[in-house]
């Protein structure tokens, strides 16, 4: 084990895979903020079924081969419920905070997801395209009328899904201090259990405090159909708010972190950025959207699954109720299915890429995200052709303690 | 080339429509898939195959011709 010990400057790390289990999450390179890490690639290369340590001293299996994490993702044998025991947690909880349905199985998943999945088909998504056009125009009009330089995360990356996902959910936008902030805690690995269950308790309470005026006066947006359900006893109240606070959250932190970190990657490689500026064709845009979401993986903190039955996989078995953790950014970089991957190629075929997960919890809202992504990376640098960092790129604050990840900020000028 | 499209195993993520919209929709109410064409032309059968192997449920099955 000579070899491996030069990969990291963490000696904890170093110390766990001499002792045979390594530490998970693991820490990225330093100076390499786009690359999932090292430990993770050499894993992938040396052993693709391998247990990790998790915060809880718990050893569940890390899976880190594109096939191996579709073949397992795919599989009805493999649990997303959260409260089954072996579920390799991502940080401590209460038990509370449980978002709706990606958190349950078949058949309660369905039954709650496809209540909502009419309203993020591709076809309807589509013709959201003149809307959500007019959101990122107006935006980058309000930023170009502001200060110079300033936080393109405050500015652009994170009003733009935001007021998507309100528009489409009912949402007020005013609100949208509140919703941002205590989404970020929400999500924030570092806090405290009970700083991150009093945020989804906030969010929770103005979820279902929303849930009531559309009760009392429904709309034509998503969460009155939502109130329609309740009204007509298909769903509790509760449950209707705690899907509510999913797809606030998941409206609008994921894609606010590809805009911002699509941005310092599209920054530090020009030639890639003058490739999408100067694109015309919409096959070309969207190529480059699936590159940049193969490529970045916001999602980063690993898929969790657990074991219902012993599963055969890559020379292992995977015993009934072990846990599994299926990190996208190392599958998306997997040389068996993307050639050179870790080199940004707006150009490539990177469809078959992982980062909206893949089976039956396989991301709900991803026509909606491409729209905006594509409207975004088509019309942002297109419209602010000098963007440039008004730092140093290293110097940027990565989300390394985020389950989304991306920068806390993005100080631009142009 | 015949094909099959399981509407109890659907997750309506929308794949397939992205893919081969002349082949594949969605019900209106829950975006689940809808079958078009059963018996897809030649010109989109590359697509309908990446549709199958690209359905996150694995709702789509394709049969090829005998």
């Amino acid at each position: 084990m000579g070899e491996p010990m030069t990969i990291t400057s963490n000696p904890a790390e170093d110390r766990a895979a001499d002792s045979g289990i390594l530490p998970f999450p693991m820490d990225r390179a330093a100076g390499c903020p786009f690359d999932p890490p090292p430990r993770l690639q050499a894993q992938q290369q040396e052993k693709p079924l391998v247990r990790v340590r998790l915060w809880d001293g718990s050893t569940p299996w890390l899976v880190t081969r594109h096939a191996d994490q579709r073949a397992l993702l795919g599989d009805p044998r493999v649990s997303a419920d959260i409260t089954r025991p072996g579920y390799p947690r991502s940080a401590p909880s209460n038990g509370r905070n449980n978002i709706s349905f990606i958190l349950m199985d078949d058949p309660e998943h369905a039954r709650l997801r496809r209540m909502v999945t009419g309203s993020f088909a591709v076809k309807r998504v589509q013709a959201m395209r003149p809307a959500v056009q007019r959101i990122v125009d107006d935006q980058i009009d309000d930023m170009l009328a502001g200060p110079n330089p300033v936080d393109l995360v405050q500015a652009f990356a994170l009003p733009v899904p935001s007021l998507v996902i309100c528009e489409l959910l009912g949402v007020p936008y005013d609100d949208h201090d509140f919703f941002q902030r205590n989404s970020s805690a929400l999500v924030k690995q570092s806090l405290s259990v009970e700083e991150r269950t009093a945020a989804h308790g906030a969010l929770l309470g103005y979820l279902d405090d929303l849930m009531g005026e559309k009760l009392a006066r429904p709309a034509d947006d998503l969460l009155s159909s939502l109130a329609t359900r309740v009204k007509d006893g298909e769903l509790s109240r509760e449950e209707a708010a705690q899907m509510g606070v999913l797809l606030l959250l998941a409206g609008h932190e994921t894609t606010a972190n590809m805009i911002a970190l699509g941005t310092v990657a599209l920054l530090e490689h020009p030639d890639q950025l003058a490739l999408l500026r100067d694109a015309d064709d919409p096959k070309v845009i969207a190529a480059a959207v699936e590159e940049l979401l193969r490529y970045l993986n916001v999602t980063h903190s690993g898929r969790r699954r657990v074991a219902l039955e012993d599963i055969e996989i890559a020379g292992e078995v995977i015993r009934a109720g072990e846990g599994i953790v299926l990190p996208n950014e190392i599958a998306n970089r997997d040389p068996e299915v993307f050639t050179d991957p870790d080199h940004l190629d707006l150009e490539r075929d990177a469809r078959r890429h992982v980062a909206f997960g893949f089976g039956v919890h396989q991301c709900l809202g991803q026509p909606l995200a491409r729209l905006e992504l594509q409207v975004v990376y088509s019309t942002l640098y297109r419209r602010v052709p000098t963007l440039r960092l008004a730092t140093e790129v290293e110097k940027l604050p990565y989300k390394h303690d985020g389950a989304v990840y991306g920068v806390y900020e993005l100080p631009v000028a142009w | 080339m015949k094909v099959t499209a399981d509407q109890n195993t659907c997750c309506g993520a929308g794949q397939c429509v992205l893919l081969a919209p002349e082949v594949f929709d969605q019900r209106e109410e829950d975006g689940i898939v809808v079958l078009l064409d059963e018996k897809p032309p030649e010109h989109l059968r590359a697509a309908v195959r990446e549709a199958a192997d690209m359905c996150p449920a694995g709702a789509i099955a394709v049969h090829e011709d005998t």
